[in-house]
């Protein structure tokens, strides 16, 4: 009978017990590389000499850092690809959801999925597949503008291309997320509203941006916040699709691949380290910046 | 009450049992690796296969240890070595290591000196490839890592595009003006392209008449010399190939570049000897008999990487004379050098075994050319040039700004003035 009850969880310790693997995981994985990036940050570091080989160098990482003209370029790619790839998604995303909500009665799961594929599938198949329909000489997106007699674009060599290209397969990567976030938010629509206001005489058109629009504000925010974290996190695209460097001209390298290439392919842990930081306040800005921008707090509760 | 109190037992009795049977195994793994020495040798794909294949004769040399070896995809594998030496965990008793990252992490203090007890590679100098031995050396005098294999440079041509385009092969390598009329008559008369990249030219211009001791990208004392002749022609001679589109503009190893060999639309390429071996295997089968090799052009002569074998400073020391037991068996001896040189095409760093019969066969890929000669030659005449840390980087810079000059016509003075001021920043750190 002894041993049972020394088995036995008293109810006291049991809820720390069954959270401790989250809370081991997130220590080990989440915690430890944070404030170890954070101890980096502030010294220099040849890692193969060994841990001992650190020397305090105070703030000349970050120094470095702000005065590197490639962190800045990295950055400007990074603000480029975002917008460019964030804005879309939302603009047709919307209007894909109302479709979808609006039209397909049936079909609506197999569509919703099809969009949503995209977001399932490994970046590694994505960039194979996208690198062989962009090549130059035998790829498919060449051979479909050469029947309108575009001459063959260098789409993954020239840094004209490069981005846009990028753009476009980041784009169609994360609609699907947006729309299904924005299908939950339209399900939610108390169907009395586009009732009374087609009694009023309301078109669809002026029911979309007076009733659909302003309902799925909340949502709008959500999506924007995590599309703008995303977009200047962006990494796995542009890392695999130009093998880990960032392209002609570096025309891809965003900050996040640009300070991986500075701890891994230029040695400098110290430095990258101090980037890593700078990305983050520039994330945190920035979802300030939104947060201030959809004012979360006077939203009327619904 | 009674009856959760009834199931609770029963439910952890079954997760004991399930602890119970599963806890034995792990048990006997451990104890079987505890009775049984085991050397382990970390690898990237090709040299793994070459340990591998080398497997039998370590068995006859210490049949009471196993050989492990520990494999992982190319980049993975130096970022995984890395780390290893960095936090001094999990690291194996050998490490094969990429040229480009021997000269890396010389620049640290994680590898062992091989000068040292109980290794004695400075005994054996004289019978490795001087240029991989240098390459090795850091400028403290240890040496940090054995050569393997080498990849002595070349160029290869098609000997039917040269013939439709009426250009004699010697056109191609007498001078770098040469080599551009060359390409000038080839494009005119057949349609193909003289070369995948014109980067590729520029990488062994900008090493051309770099002075000794002298680093590719910067001097003894940190100073960068990019900003310099060698430099000035690379691009020059880059930028006049690109003027009369002479160039794929194929990155290598893309799909273009492999269609590019397949369909004749490259009448030469500048790799490693190793190349004629991919070309053969897999990139264009098809080809064989169509190529030939020579020396680069103006008797350039250039390294296109090659695997080095290196002990981390904080290994097993125990291990450690296995270790060395285990390099000497991979670099200098005759049957594992040739093992590897007729399987995987690496290039044998081991000079007294270049007097060989192996070295005057003719080749088929090559129409029975006797390639070997020349790459023997090549690599006996190779130099080393001393790795600084910012090279990576330096080199990336320097291929950015050829890229302007070529894509955007940004003048040569200035690029290299650019380049030299990006490359200078960070000289120090």
């Amino acid at each position: 009978m002894a041993r049972p009850r020394m088995l036995r969880l008293s109810p006291r310790w049991a809820p720390y017990v069954f959270i401790s693997p989250f809370l081991l995981l997130f220590g080990v994985f989440g915690v430890f590389p944070l404030l170890f990036s954070l101890y980096l940050a502030f010294q220099t570091w040849e890692p193969t000499s060994g841990l001992g080989a650190m020397q305090f160098v105070g703030l000349d990482n970050f120094a470095f850092a702000l005065g590197d003209e490639w962190f800045w370029k990295s950055l400007k790619n990074t603000l480029w690809l975002a917008v460019a790839t964030g804005v879309p998604q939302h603009l047709v995303a919307i209007p894909l959801a109302v479709f979808i909500h609006t039209s397909f009665k049936k079909l609506r799961d197999g569509m919703v999925g099809a969009y949503f594929l995209p977001y399932i599938t490994s970046t590694v198949a994505i960039a194979i597949m996208f690198s062989s329909l962009f090549s130059r000489d035998y790829g498919l997106v060449n051979t479909g503008l050469g029947l309108f007699g575009v001459a063959p674009i260098d789409w993954l060599n020239q840094p004209g291309t490069l981005k846009p290209a990028v753009a476009l397969i980041i784009f169609w990567r994360y609609l699907g997320f947006n729309v299904v976030l924005y299908l939950a938010a339209l399900q939610t629509i108390p169907k009395d509203l586009y009732e009374a206001a087609t009694m009023d005489g309301a078109g669809r058109l002026q029911q979309f941006f007076h009733i659909t629009l302003p309902s799925l504000k909340p949502m709008i925010y959500f999506g924007v916040m995590l599309s703008i974290i995303g977009g200047l996190q962006i990494f796995e695209e542009p890392f695999i699709l130009t093998n880990g460097k960032g392209g002609s001209d570096q025309a891809v390298m965003t900050s996040a691949v640009y300070l991986y290439r500075m701890a891994f392919d230029f040695n400098d842990f110290g430095g990258a380290s101090a980037m890593s930081w700078i990305l983050f306040a520039v994330v945190a800005l920035m979802t300030w910046l939104t947060n201030r921008a959809f004012h979360p707090k006077k939203r009327p509760a619904r | 009450m009674t009856h959760p109190a009834d199931g609770l037992p029963a439910r952890r009795a079954l997760l004991a049992s399930g602890l119970a049977a599963l806890l034995p195994a792990g048990a006997r793994a451990q104890a079987s690796g505890q009775a049984r020495k085991v050397l382990t040798v970390a690898a990237f794909p090709l040299v793994d296969k070459i340990v591998e294949a080398a497997q039998p004769q370590w068995r006859r040399l210490h049949p009471d240890v196993e050989l492990k070896v520990l494999s992982r995809p190319y980049a993975d594998h130096h970022t995984a070595m890395t780390t290893a030496l960095s936090t001094a965990v999990y690291l194996p008793d050998v490490m094969a290591l990429e040229q480009s990252y021997v000269g890396r992490f010389a620049q640290g203090t994680g590898l062992d000196d091989l000068t040292r007890p109980p290794f004695d590679i400075a005994r054996h100098r004289a019978r490795f490839a001087p240029y991989a031995y240098d390459q090795a050396t850091t400028r403290r005098g240890a040496v940090v890592a054995a050569p393997g294999d080498i990849g002595p440079g070349t160029l290869l041509y098609r000997t039917d595009v040269l013939a439709k385009a009426g250009v004699q092969p010697e056109d191609l390598t007498r001078s770098w003006d040469s080599y551009v009329a060359a390409g000038i008559q080839i494009k005119r008369k057949t349609g193909a392209f003289l070369i995948g990249n014109v980067q590729a030219v520029k990488n062994i211009l900008m090493r051309s008449g770099a002075k000794p001791g002298e680093g590719l990208y910067f001097d003894k004392d940190s100073r960068v010399l990019v900003n310099t002749p060698r430099f000035v022609r690379a691009f020059e001679v880059a930028r006049q190939l690109r003027q009369h589109q002479l160039d794929a503009r194929v990155g290598e190893w893309t799909n273009d570049w492999a269609e590019g060999f397949k369909r004749g639309t490259l009448a030469t390429e500048m790799s490693g000897a190793w190349l004629v071996g991919q070309l053969n295997n897999w990139v264009a089968p098809d080809t064989k008999g169509l190529w030939r090799a020579s020396q680069l052009p103006e008797n350039a002569y250039a390294a296109y990487g090659g695997a080095f074998y290196a002990v981390p400073r904080h290994s097993a020391p125990e291990n450690k004379a296995l270790a060395w037991d285990f390099i000497q068996m991979m670099t200098l001896d005759r049957e594992r050098q040739f093992a590897a040189f007729k399987s995987q095409d690496a290039f044998p760093a081991l000079v007294d075994c270049y007097d060989d019969p192996f070295f005057d066969e003719p080749l088929p890929f090559l129409g029975g050319q006797k390639a070997r000669l020349l790459w023997r030659e090549a690599a006996r005449r190779i130099t080393a040039m001393p790795v600084h840390k910012q090279s990576t980087f330096a080199d990336e810079v320097i291929t950015t700004e050829l890229d302007h000059v070529l894509d955007r016509g940004k003048p040569i003075p200035q690029a290299l003035a650019d380049a030299e001021r990006l490359i200078a920043r960070r000289a120090f750190r």
